[in-house]
């Protein structure tokens, strides 16, 4: 052994060297923080909806369907990247979207969907940012996806792209998607 | 023209590195005598030109050249010339020229340094500087080129990021690089032996004043870097255990352990294969340290903007450099043994616990900073670790280091008894110990129970180290430098001690939102608020504030924290004013306009804060002037004859 | 040198993701009713990572996120959730990386115990060759006279 123990710090070297090259590796998602939420239900809320004022969005009206609940706000440069991919995921028909508007003035949030156009089946306002925290945002975009039962299946972050939708969406869903209850509008 | 001329030195500069390398390590091995005597002029050859490299970049800073792409980047022609020339250093590229001229330095002075110590020996000392310069320049030249042209040449630059337009910029990163390089020396010092096939005293005594030197200038490099973040940064914070901090701090405990470890090799020629191995770590973790800070795998806000390619470079010059020196310990060491005997109580025994204590301190820093990393490769989720990890489990190793450290100091080689000090030692064990508690009870209310055994530790160093000096003037002995130096060393670790305790103990701090005229209340300290006025500067406008304050009446300082715009990045940074008032620092930034004239405030007391970042002084000084003792300027060259010869009284059972 | 970004440029930046919005800025002025109630609040804001800034606390985090998470805090004090319910409430969203403090759970505990272990195991050699050298100088009858330092 006496001789060997000349060896152990060559050893550790070499372990920290594979843990530094795996470091490498992953260092481009540093930032992005996996979702506790990931299967267990999505926080029960009831808001104001921002198209029909005097009505409420709430978790029990979107019980039975999936649905992709999407975290944005007129102040975010991102989300408008990522405006057409969602128009055409309404135009595509396969899950409808649930808008939450954080941190926005209610008018200016409905000026901006007029002007760009609105992809969202419904919008719930959050205007002093608590359901984000709910929901464990810290960034938007942040869209989450949520099967019939009301359990957060996945969170993608960042503007949707196209191989977002293909990649990590759709095979998410069952294969017999139907369009849900209401989503042409 | 002139960035040309400066990527063409850099071109030779790599060229004369490989030189330096390969006939300082080849020449010893094949005995040629001329290829070593070639070293010297490659060396300094190689200094000629990194020191032309990096006097062109500065003439294009200060010329405003936005041609090339790195002073468009981080500079900008309302920059003030001081900026502009400490802009070199503000990012990544320029920052490693910066390494790699700090590094030419070293070496060129080690080059004299050695230049009457055993041809062979020296020779492979500069030609493992050689090997590690070699590599930054190509890593320069391959990924980070500050000489790279921009076409066509921007009309003016992005500047230099608000924060960094301060003067801490211009002395933090030369001071703490030339001690992260320095520990080059010492590394090479150890690569040498190890080639060798040969450590001993002479060796110790050596390689000491190098460690020492890089040791002073990592301490200095260190303070300086929390001294700026507290006034700059951190509403009065000064460490956060962040990984670039860690990154430093982590060679500067290995250096420490490396100097006590020299001490016993030195004196005793024991702990020789353990000397042989701080060395080789102590610059590893500058290297470690180096790559932490450019390759993006940590969250630091400190961190240099990163690439993965950038990192993937680093981790194999990493292996190439650190593995082979310790595939060449592993070879090498076990040959070195050493015969001699210490009891229990013995100078050795305190100082091999000196040593386990600080690489302990230094390991459990390194695993907190690489936590992360390991979850993350492990897949064992997100893991963050802050100061509710670094503070308890650091203290854990440090207060027996203290503890031990003021008994240790008087313990004599080889045979530990203590004799006629141990009295005196256990008077000033129980004076220091009055003294924490008085302090802290008697003078304040409050305060945590680590609090009186922080003062009392702080202050028994103090005492303790007093002793021998005290008793050596009485009995008209001289102190020698190196015993002064060690002195001041260990009473500036004290004064730190004392003063960061009273830090985490004392401070009062407080937001408050305050109109024109009103008045908040810290402690005794009233600061009254006298509203806001339009200020402007250089290359910034803003808003400053007026705020009285008092202490117990008597007037402390009209206090002028700012909140500026800088017109280029059109950001706006908060400047803390901070005053000292007796012994403690006084802090109030400016928050938010709270509208109706009331703005938000940061008030904040901070008793003995600068104490710290003056201890910190206060130990690289002890370290430079240990270092001017007469003895390691006596480096004679044995001869064949004298190493024949066993010395008559000691070392008799040296080996190897 | 060391710092590009320091701490407020990456706050401007983070603030830069909420475009023409005022960050609300880290010094906050707090009313708890008790103070009690308050140091628990300072205590707990010191402890949690802000998710945008990520080098910095909810304390200091001048970022609207941020702000919304001390009101959230102080949301839940003042309900009277002890301080151990908060933290599992911002886990529960969030995960560990929100804590300062790393937890000590299975993935974990060789982070908390590593420090002692190590100690330990130096101890542990140090003793080994202290006796081993302590034997040798048992036998050794010479008393070198050796100056110190």
């Amino acid at each position: 052994m006496s001789r060997l123990r000349f060896i152990i710090p060559l050893v550790v070297f070499a372990l920290l060297v594979a843990v530094l090259g795996i470091g490498i590796r992953q260092s481009p998602d540093k930032n992005i923080i996996p979702s506790p939420l990931i299967g267990k239900p999505a926080p029960a809320f009831s808001l104001p909806n921002l198209i029909e004022p005097g009505q409420r969005v709430s978790t029990a009206q979107l019980r039975g369907h999936w649905y992709l609940f999407n975290i944005w706000g007129t102040w975010c440069v991102e989300c408008r990247v990522e405006q057409p991919m969602l128009l055409k995921i309404k135009q595509s028909g396969v899950i409808p979207l649930v808008g939450l508007d954080w941190r926005d003035d209610p008018n200016d949030a409905l000026s901006y969907l007029k002007q760009e156009g609105d992809p969202y089946e419904t919008i719930a306002v959050d205007q002093d940012g608590s359901e984000a925290i709910m929901w464990g945002a810290y960034g938007a975009p942040e869209t989450f996806l949520v099967n019939p039962q009301g359990i957060v299946v996945y969170k993608y972050i960042g503007p949707i792209t196209e191989e977002a939708w293909q990649r990590e969406i759709l095979p998410r869903l069952p294969l017999a998607s139907t369009p849900a209850a209401g989503s042409s509008s | 023209m002139i960035p040309e001329l400066g990527q063409f030195a850099l071109i030779l500069a790599l060229l004369l590195a490989a030189l330096q390398a390969f006939f300082g390590i080849v020449g010893p091995a094949l005995k040629r005598d001329r290829w070593m005597a070639a070293v010297t002029p490659a060396v300094t050859g190689q200094f000629v030109m990194v020191a032309t490299s990096m006097g062109c970049l500065v003439t294009s800073f200060i010329n405003n050249d936005f041609s090339v792409r790195y002073v468009a980047e981080n500079s900008n022609s309302a920059l003030p010339l001081f900026y502009r020339v400490a802009a070199l250093w503000g990012a990544h590229s320029g920052s490693l020229i910066l390494w790699i001229f700090l590094l030419a330095c070293w070496s060129i002075a080690a080059a004299v340094g050695t230049s009457r110590l055993p041809r062979a020996f020296a020779s492979r000392v500069i030609g493992v500087l050689g090997v590690i310069s070699f590599g930054f320049l190509l890593y320069t030249l391959a990924t980070s080129n500050p000489f790279l042209r921009l076409d066509p040449p921007w009309p003016d630059g992005e500047s230099l990021n608000p924060i960094l337009q301060d003067p801490g910029l211009a002395g933090h990163p030369p001071i703490l690089y030339t001690g992260y390089v320095g520990l080059a020396v010492a590394f090479a010092f150890a690569g040498a032996a190890m080639l060798e096939g040969r450590l001993d005293r002479d060796w110790a005594r050596w390689t000491r004043p190098w460690t020492t030197a890089a040791w002073a200038f990592l301490s200095c490099g260190i303070a300086l870097g929390s001294w700026w973040a507290y006034y700059t940064l951190g509403w009065g914070g000064f460490w956060f255990w962040d990984p670039v901090e860690n990154a430093s701090f982590m060679p500067w405990l290995m250096a420490t352990a490396l100097i006590h470890s020299l001490a016993v090799t030195e004196k005793r020629g024991l702990f020789k294969s353990w000397t042989l191995l701080l060395a080789v770590l102590a610059f590893s973790l500058s290297l470690v340290g180096t790559f932490l800070v450019r390759s993006g795998v940590l969250v630091s806000v400190h961190s240099f903007a990163a690439s993965p390619s950038r990192g993937e470079f680093i981790l194999t010059f990493l292996v190439l450099m650190i593995g082979s020196a310790l595939a060449l310990y592993a070879w090498r060491a076990p040959l070195l043994k050493s015969e001699a005997g210490f009891e229990l109580t013995a100078r050795e025994s305190f100082l091999l616990f000196n040593n386990i204590l600080l690489v302990t301190a230094c390991a459990t820093v390194f695993a907190g900073t690489i936590a992360p990393l390991i979850s993350g490769a492990l897949h064992l989720g997100k893991l963050s670790v802050g100061p509710p990890y670094f503070n308890p489990t650091f203290l854990l190793s440090i207060l027996p280091l203290l503890a031990l450290l003021s008994v240790g100091i008087h313990a004599s080689w080889k045979r530990g008894n203590l004799g006629n000090r141990a009295r005196i030692l256990m008077l000033t064990l129980i004076a220091a110990a009055v003294l924490g508690c008085a302090v802290v009870f008697g003078l304040f209310t409050g305060g945590r129970v680590l609090s009186p055994i922080g003062i009392g530790l702080g202050i028994w160093i103090i005492l303790s180290s007093l002793i021998d000096p005290i008793d050596r003037l009485r009995r008209h002995i001289s102190i020698p430098r190196a015993v002064l130096g060690m002195t001041i060393a260990h009473i500036g670790l004290g004064i730190f001690v004392i003063s960061i305790t009273s830090v985490e103990a004392f401070t009062a701090e407080q937001d408050v939102a305050l109109a024109r005229g009103s008045t908040a209340q810290l402690g005794a300290y009233e600061f009254r608020f006298e509203g806001v006025s339009p200020i402007e500067g250089p290359n910034y406008s803003g808003v400053g504030g007026t705020v009285v304050v008092t202490h117990d009446g008597a007037p402390v300082a009209v206090m002028h924290p700012e909140k500026r715009k800088y017109w280029v990045q059109q950001t706006v940074t908060t400047h803390a004013d901070i005053r000292m008032y007796r012994v403690s620092n006084v802090l109030v930034a400016l928050g938010q306009d709270l509208g109706d004239g009331r703005w938000s405030l940061r008030l904040q007391v901070r008793p003995l804060v600068s104490f710290i970042w003056l201890a910190a002084f206060i130990m690289a000084t002890g370290g430079m002037l240990a270092i001017s003792d007469r003895r390691y300027r006596l480096a004679r060259a044995p001869s064949p004859a004298s190493a024949a010869v066993p010395p008559a009284v000691v070392t008799r059972g040296e080996a190897g | 040198m060391r710092i590009r970004a320091g701490r407020l440029l990456l706050a401007a930046l983070c603030a830069s993701l909420l475009l023409g919005v005022s960050a609300a800025y880290a010094i906050a002025p707090t009313r708890m009713p008790t103070p009690q109630l308050e140091a628990r609040y300072l205590d707990l804001i010191h402890g949690f990572r802000c998710m945008q800034c990520q080098d910095e606390s909810l304390a200091d985090s001048p970022v609207d996120l941020a702000a919304d998470m001390r009101r959230e805090i102080r949301d839940l004090l003042l309900a009277g959730k002890t301080d151990q319910q908060i933290r599992d409430f911002m886990v529960s969203r969030y995960g560990y990386f929100i804590l300062f403090k790393p937890p000590f759970v299975l993935g974990t505990a060789w982070l908390w115990l590593a420090p002692g272990v190590i100690l330990l195991v130096g101890t542990v050699v140090a003793v080994g060759v202290i006796r081993k050298r302590a034997a040798i100088a048992a036998t050794d009858p010479r008393d070198d006279d050796l100056t110190d330092a």
